[in-house]
């Protein structure tokens, strides 16, 4: 079972990276939970300093960027 | 056969200096262009505020347009060597002064959106990096960017830019420092300090092609994100251009008036995000006898303070902070808009 956690305080680049972990996740095929961390000492204990973020198993694959699909799915296979 | 790296590289590179010399072409001779397509294809008589609006509008708009691909594609390669990791690395246990120089500095080309102001604050602090140094790098971010020194550039000219890029570096040192010294940590929401930060990312290392695709999205990004208003605040000033009559605003915004340049700055706080459709608004107002010197200080304000991200900063800073913190930074605006009044 995959964790998958967007980190962001809500801008629309937190929502489309949100969208996008679902849909490489579905490509994939994998098992998952998709979560949305907002709170932000939560966020700055990730040591995250620029949202949104990608978090798969509690290692942070991605701060400040969205993606493209094809990279997600490399980043969450 | 294995092909060298040149020459593999060598039709993209061809592509880049076929796309560059297009691009100077057409930015050259945009002035032409605008003035034949108004009187000439349009058939509007030159002189009359139709055709002056018009002729402004058609010259101004691919002008700035074009400008600002170029230059946010260029700041997006640049930015992809600074992340705010490395900045914040460069920062961590700096002394003040040199700390606050080097952080407004950084300030510019680290990649910074208002959205992540919060986060950033909570590492910064958090892992060494002095309060005040940290608010220098808060204030040059957002008030020092790409997209409004195209736009004094392409409109104003590059004398225009240098003065805000250097006056907005001074007033995020000068600010950050003062901040520093006041030592208000105690203003800082508690639970900031207690965080306990944690060591993201393993850096991921990047080759020229994914800096340039990096170039490619900001663009794509930050262009996409500003190019209505750009139209907007060019359509407007175009009208302004046209006809308002010479002189109009000596007497609201021009020197004389001593209370323009605190109106300007009290005005410029809820206006936010318009930065880039304000500057072509007040650029026309300029040309109407509005001073130069209240006209940066409404840009600072429209920029470097704003309400928005005041309400952001809530979060992580007291209320006798922030009124500080917009406090220093609004007396510095002032400063700069009385001193341009005086000298020029």
């Amino acid at each position: 079972m995959k964790k998958i956690q967007i980190l962001g305080t809500g801008c629309a680049k937190c929502l489309k990276l949100a969208a996008v972990a679902d849909e490489a996740a579905k490509a994939l095929g994998l098992e998952y939970t998709i979560e949305k961390v907002t709170n932000l000492s939560d966020i700055a204990g990730f040591g995250v300093m620029f949202t949104p973020a990608l978090v798969v198993d509690g290692t942070v694959k991605v701060a400040g960027k969205v993606p493209a699909l094809e990279d997600v799915k490399k980043l969450i296979a | 056969m294995k092909t060298s790296f040149f020459q593999r590289r060598l039709p993209r590179l061809v592509v880049a200096t076929l796309v560059l010399v297009a691009w100077w072409l057409v930015y050259r001779n945009l002035a032409g262009l605008a003035g034949w397509l108004t009187y000439s294809v349009v058939g509007l008589s030159s002189g009359s505020p139709l055709g002056a609006a018009v002729e402004f509008f058609i010259f101004e708009a691919p002008k700035v347009l074009l400008l600002l691909v170029l230059v946010v594609y260029g700041v997006g390669i640049v930015r992809t060597f600074f992340t705010p990791e490395r900045t914040r690395a460069l920062l961590q246990g700096r002394r003040e002064s040199a700390g606050n120089v080097l952080a407004a500095l950084l300030g510019i080309v680290t990649p910074f959106c208002s959205c992540s102001a919060v986060p950033l604050f909570i590492g910064f602090v958090t892992t060494g990096v002095p309060l005040g140094v940290t608010f220098s790098f808060l204030i040059s971010a957002p008030m020092v960017n790409e997209v409004a020194l195209v736009l004094l550039f392409g409109l104003f000219g590059w004398k225009v830019a240098v003065l805000y890029l250097g006056t907005g570096l001074f007033i995020a040192i000068i600010a950050g420092w003062v901040l520093g010294r006041l030592k208000l940590e105690r203003y800082v929401e508690e639970w900031v300090y207690a965080t306990k930060t944690g060591n993201a990312m393993q850096e991921e290392a990047l080759d020229w092609p994914a800096r340039l695709r990096l170039g490619g999205e900001a663009v794509r990004d930050i262009v996409g994100r500003v190019w209505l208003y750009v139209l907007l605040g060019i359509a407007v000033g175009a009208g302004i251009h046209g006809y308002v009559p010479e002189n109009f605003m000596a007497s609201i915004m021009g020197k004389g008036a001593w209370w323009s340049v605190p109106l300007a700055v009290v005005l410029g706080v809820p206006m936010y995000s318009n930065a880039a459709g304000i500057i072509p608004v007040v650029q026309a107002l300029l040309g109407k006898g509005a001073a130069l010197g209240t006209v940066l200080a409404f840009m600072m304000s429209v920029i470097g303070l704003s309400l928005p991200e005041a309400i952001i900063l809530r979060k992580v800073l007291k209320p006798q902070l922030i009124v500080i913190f917009f406090g220093i930074v609004a007396g510095g605006i002032l400063i700069v808009g009385y001193l341009f009044n005086l000298v020029l």
